[in-house]
């Protein structure tokens, strides 16, 4: 306590923000935001999944259907693309942990291309190709079978929560750039690398809500 | 606000005096019920509210700050006060809780003998059907004595039918059936209101129910102007709209019987049995492939979008109808 | 009264108000008590606005045929009046300025965990209340502030998307206030301040937070997938294409249930602390009204079906509800009993904050019990849908929440300002708002029960006379909101200076100066005694009965 004055202005880190006493608490502060930031999100997509598994519920037969007219191919290219893209970013952190600067900026970079990758796979092979088959609710949907309503449900649940967990990655791709920008400038090092860690965390939790919408979405009524 | 009794002739009294009404009119079996749980409610909370207003102004009074340097003593907790003000609550919710769900059991199931009742909703309109056929606007008959169900759906958004006089309300949802019924004990004309907001001309959307004597209400019946029965008209649509075609009563044909299903548990592919009332009957007719049954392929079309509300109904009275000699029979 | 600390008056000191000047300072400051200066302005704003529309449909309602406006305006008023009050006003008020205000305050610290993501706050809910304003002027909504489909989403020919879209970005407003609670609640507590020495303010805090961080997210689900239905009519509530309007009240609820714990556990906190301070007296019962935060913030996730006694749920289903919601109500009992037993023996003032804390602990209590009669089945299903439900939660509401706000904004007014209000005027003001209070909303029980439905812009005759009572009862409610307004605006140039301690309070907040210098504290405290020591000397400093 009586030592707060004179380490506040001899001892201050670059990184430590003002308003707390110590980089721990900063850390864990962060650390704790965004766990319950994930939180939230969670229950932002869990109201779409229960709604999915309500109508899911109500109109199998159909959900089945549409469910067999999604590329499985494309889908298990992508979740192995999103794994991947995972541990690079869990490489990143560890590069800052160890300060290797060069290290951290080719994972993030790494992070990104297979991000990238994820969503251009998705909009040229599977979205592009939905539109030409006539499988979007609200451009020209059309599909021939007794359950076309439940079928059109479905693909609108396909399009929201495939829809809303690339929003999220193009905001996770926005975070990276700056970081990466961060990391360009050396801000990295085993002392300070929380902004990793924590981008991190939503890095894995945007590749986690993908590894439950893969099987709920493309795997309905065995597809293999 | 004088403290309310279950007397009746300070009821009486209440409704009597001009100016500020205080309860609807009791109208039907269940009214009493309902005011009696009100009455316990009324008094409790306003016991309750007294006694916390009186005691903080005796504290308020008693310890108000005479000196400013005077000190309280320090705060003791005294679990015995703590687990009994946590315990007595308790028990007067489950008491409460009891004696509504008990209520609200009774209430929740029409007596078998039930006449039935057809009501839509629709903006901003009610459209009521009796079985015999009657259509009125905004306005329903009973008899007095015999209990009445009504069938509540809508054409359009969610309304609600409330009858003040009865303590019954229900919402009328499209897409779906639901029902309520009452027994009215009074002969008059009690209001009706839409209770969910439903647009422009939701207070619009009100009007009124005419308890007759027996014999009135015959008489009403008798003497309005009316088309074929639902039952008939359903007949009619069945021939209509084809369903004749596929749905022989002998059962040889592409589709089911539909002879004495009505009430009976259907088995569906994927295993889950299902009672067939009106619920399943609307779905199968509007989402047929939803509920695909063994035994049969599902490629019956739907005729969502082609028949209305009122039409869905008297269908569905018809197919009750099949084969209801013989339930009848069975002493269902 | 005579300061306790010798202090130098405000105009020449530095402290939060006066350590920078200029818009920019204001509009990009990360100090949490700009920031809820920020929303103390944005608030009392949207809550005339919201004030102005309930004046107009108590005029309207004087009339059985409807005095001022076309039925579509009545049903717009209404909708905005409960989008604007709850979403604007309820919800953010006490949390946003007073929780802002207050909890780096309370627990020591010099600001909160994240003063950036806190201004961020504030930009979303002038964001989300331009939206709604916007709303409001380029033709209204007129779907309810509940938007049940499928009306609000195949029905409407309103501004439906510009208020969804408001209230969306609202929640996270919501969203990232209450995470930015819980962080600092954690992490950022003073040395020796341990959680059951904690002032029970920030415990209702903490319990508001976890609603908010846990429910809002759902209710933007909820409007997210209204707004794609509106955009594509893709059918997911709409049952001619297989979709089921019941979900979405589902969805809705889930979150409005508990969203109404959001707006009346901060009021709780803020009762807690000013009747233990004008008794002199620590809380009675401190572990019990604490763990009863806890408790009405999780049992509030499991009663929203009582919204929907009537849609034709299961008996069952039903049953269930309603017992949970019966055992809701017991934690606020709880609560209302201890308050008053803090009474008992104390050495009571009656300054203003004391009669809004005093009015609200009566009006609460009335407000709660009126909800047992809509948990109990066999009534809900009469009373739901008509005046009393709409007596109910005003009851808790206004008579509650907003009393509870003003009681708190004058508490902490000498601390935010450094000036005291006129305590004569604050408690004739307190005394209008009471007295208007109750002759607006207490008719409004009786019409309930006679049958009146709510939202009707036109009514049966004979339910005429209470109207006319409620609506006497609102021009003296609104007066009695409109005095505050003008003294605590004057105060701010011409009260006295008020001293760091005015009300001889415990709690760090009254340790430093009038107003808080930027960084709080000259000198980072360390916590010795439990909350509330207000006994003999010596009682509080061991932990032996709490």
């Amino acid at each position: 306590m009586t030592d707060a004055a004179s380490a506040h202005s001899s001892q201050h880190p670059p990184y430590l923000a003002h308003h707390f006493t110590d980089i721990e608490q900063q850390n864990e502060s962060g650390t704790l935001g965004m766990w319950l930031f994930l939180l939230t999100e969670i229950m932002f997509f869990g109201g779409l999944f229960a709604s999915y598994a309500i109508y899911r519920l109500r109109y199998f037969e159909a959900f089945r259907e549409g469910s067999h007219l999604l590329n499985v191919k494309f889908g298990a290219i992508n979740t192995a693309v999103l794994i991947g893209s995972s541990l690079t970013m869990a490489l990143a952190v560890r590069a800052a942990q160890l300060s290797r600067r060069k290290a951290i900026i080719a994972f993030i970079i790494l992070t990104m291309v297979l991000g990238i990758a994820f969503i251009g796979i998705k909009l040229n092979y599977e979205w592009s190709a939905d539109y030409h088959e006539g499988l979007i609710p609200w451009m020209g949907f059309h599909v021939e079978s007794p359950n076309a309503a439940g079928v059109r449900l479905f693909f609108c649940f396909y399009f929201f929560m495939t829809g809303l967990h690339a929003l999220h990655m193009v905001v996770g791709l926005g975070i990276m750039c700056v970081l990466l920008h961060m990391a360009a400038k050396g801000r990295f090092d085993g002392g300070y690398f929380a902004p990793v860690e924590i981008t991190g965390l939503y890095w894995h939790f945007v590749d986690i809500v993908w590894i439950f919408l893969f099987p709920l979405l493309y795997l309905i009524g065995g597809r293999y | 606000m004088p403290m309310l009794g279950p007397l009746s002739g300070q009821f009486a009294a209440l409704q009597a005096s001009p100016g500020i009404p205080v309860f609807p009119p009791r109208a039907s079996t269940v009214a009493e019920g309902v005011d009696l749980l009100h009455y316990f409610l009324t008094v409790l909370t306003l016991f309750f509210t007294f006694v916390i207003f009186t005691i903080i102004f005796y504290f308020m009074i008693r310890y108000r700050r005479r000196s400013e340097d005077e000190q309280p003593p320090a705060t003791v907790t005294h679990m015995p006060l703590e687990i009994a003000w946590t315990v007595i609550p308790t028990l007067i919710c489950v008491v409460v809780f009891l004696w509504s769900a008990s209520l609200y059991f009774r209430n929740a199931n029409p007596p078998n003998a039930a006449s039935e009742v057809i009501v839509i909703g629709k903006q901003w309109m009610w459209h009521v059907q009796h079985p015999e056929g009657v259509r009125e606007i905004n306005e329903l008959h009973v008899p007095l004595g015999v209990p009445i169900k009504l069938t509540l759906t809508s054409q359009d958004v969610i309304h609600d039918f409330f009858i003040p006089a009865f303590r019954v309300k229900r919402d009328a949802t499209p897409g779906r059936y639901s029902s309520l019924w009452f027994q009215a004990t009074k002969t008059g004309t009690f209001h009706f209101f839409c209770a969910q907001y439903c647009g422009e001309g939701h207070a619009a959307m009100i009007g009124w129910v005419h308890v007759m004597t027996p014999d009135d209400y015959a008489a009403w019946l008798a003497g309005t102007s009316r088309g074929e029965t639902m039952t008939q008209a359903g007949e009619r649509l069945f021939h209509q709209y084809g369903c004749v075609t596929c749905h022989i009563a002998d059962g040889t044909g592409r589709g089911p019987s539909l002879v004495g299903q009505f009430g009976k548990p259907q088995k569906l592919r994927d295993g889950q049995s299902l009672i067939v009332d009106e619920t399943f009957l609307r779905r199968a007719i509007t989402q047929p492939n939803s509920m695909p049954i063994p035994n049969y392929a599902p490629v019956m079309p739907t005729f969502q979008g082609q028949l209305n509300e009122e039409q869905i109904l008297q269908l569905i009275a018809y197919l009750k109808s099949l084969g209801e000699e013989e339930r009848k029979g069975k002493g269902q | 009264m005579s300061a306790a600390l010798a202090e130098a008056p405000p105009e020449t000191r530095v402290h939060y108000l006066n350590a920078d000047y200029g818009i920019k300072s204001w509009l990009l400051t990360t100090d949490h008590k700009r920031i809820a200066l920020l929303y103390l302005g944005s608030v009392t704003l949207m809550f005339f606005v919201g004030g102005a529309m309930a004046v107009m449909m108590r005029i309207h309602l004087i009339d059985p045929a409807g005095a001022l406006v076309h039925p579509d305006t009545f049903n717009k008023l209404f909708t905005m009046h409960g989008v604007i009050m709850i979403f604007f006003f309820l919800i953010p008020a006490i949390p946003a300025v007073l929780g802002n205000f207050l909890v780096p305050l309370m627990v020591g610290a010099k600001d909160l965990a994240f003063p950036r993501i806190n201004l961020l706050s504030w930009y979303l809910y002038i964001a989300g209340a331009s939206l709604a304003v916007y709303a409001m002027v380029s033709g209204g909504v007129d779907t309810g502030w509940t938007f049940y489909t499928p009306y609000s989403t195949s029905y409407a020919h309103s501004q439906v998307m510009a208020t969804a879209l408001g209230a969306f970005i609202l929640g996270f407003s919501s969203i990232l206030t209450g995470l930015n609670f819980i962080v600092t609640i954690h992490k950022m507590r003073a040395p020796g301040l341990t959680w059951f020495r904690m002032p029970l303010f920030l415990w209702a805090i903490y319990a508001t937070s976890i609603i908010q961080i846990l429910g809002t997210p759902v209710v933007a689900t909820a409007i997210l997938l209204v707004g794609l239905e509106r955009l594509f009519h893709v059918g997911i509530f709409d049952p001619a294409v297989g979709g089921d309007p019941i979900l979405f009240q589902h969805l809705f609820w889930f979150y409005s249930h508990p969203a109404v714990y959001i707006m009346i556990l901060p009021p709780m906190g803020v009762i807690s602390e000013i009747v233990t301070c004008f008794s002199r007296k620590k809380v009675f019962g401190y572990h019990f009204v604490a763990f009863s935060s806890m408790a009405i913030a999780v049992i509030s996730f499991l009663v929203w079906g009582h919204h929907m006694f009537v849609t034709g749920m299961s008996v069952y289903a039903a049953l269930i509800f309603s017992v949970l919601s019966f055992l809701v109500a017991i934690p606020s009992a709880i609560k209302v009993f201890n308050w008053t037993a803090t009474l008992y023996q104390g050495s009571i003032s009656y300054q203003a904050p004391m009669l809004y804390a005093l009015g609200f602990i009566g009006l609460f209590t009335m407000g709660g019990l009126t909800g047992l009669f809509l948990a109990s089945l066999a009534t809900d299903v009469h009373l739901n849908g008509t005046y009393f439900i709409v007596a109910h939660f005003h009851y808790i509401m206004v008579g509650g929440a907003v009393m509870a706000y003003m009681g708190g904004i004058h508490f902490w007014w000498p601390k935010i300002t450094g000036r005291m209000f006129p305590d004569t005027w604050a408690r004739l003001a307190a005394a209008i708002v009471f007295i208007g209070f109750n002759l607006t909303f207490f008719p409004q029980f009786m019409l309930g029960y006679l049958g009146m439905p709510r939202r009707y812009a036109t009514y049966p005759a004979e339910f005429q006379v209470l109207n006319v009572m409620s609506s006497a009862g609102a021009s003296i409610l609104g007066i009695g909101y409109l005095i505050p307004l003008v003294y605590l605006f004057w105060s701010i140039r011409y009260g006295p200076i008020a001293p760091p301690n005015p009300w001889r309070a415990t709690g760090l907040e009254w340790q430093t100066s009038s107003p808080p210098p930027t960084q709080n504290f000259e000198i980072p405290p360390v916590v010795k005694e439990e909350a509330y020591a207000y006994g003999p000397p010596g009682s509080e400093l061991e932990d032996a009965h709490d």
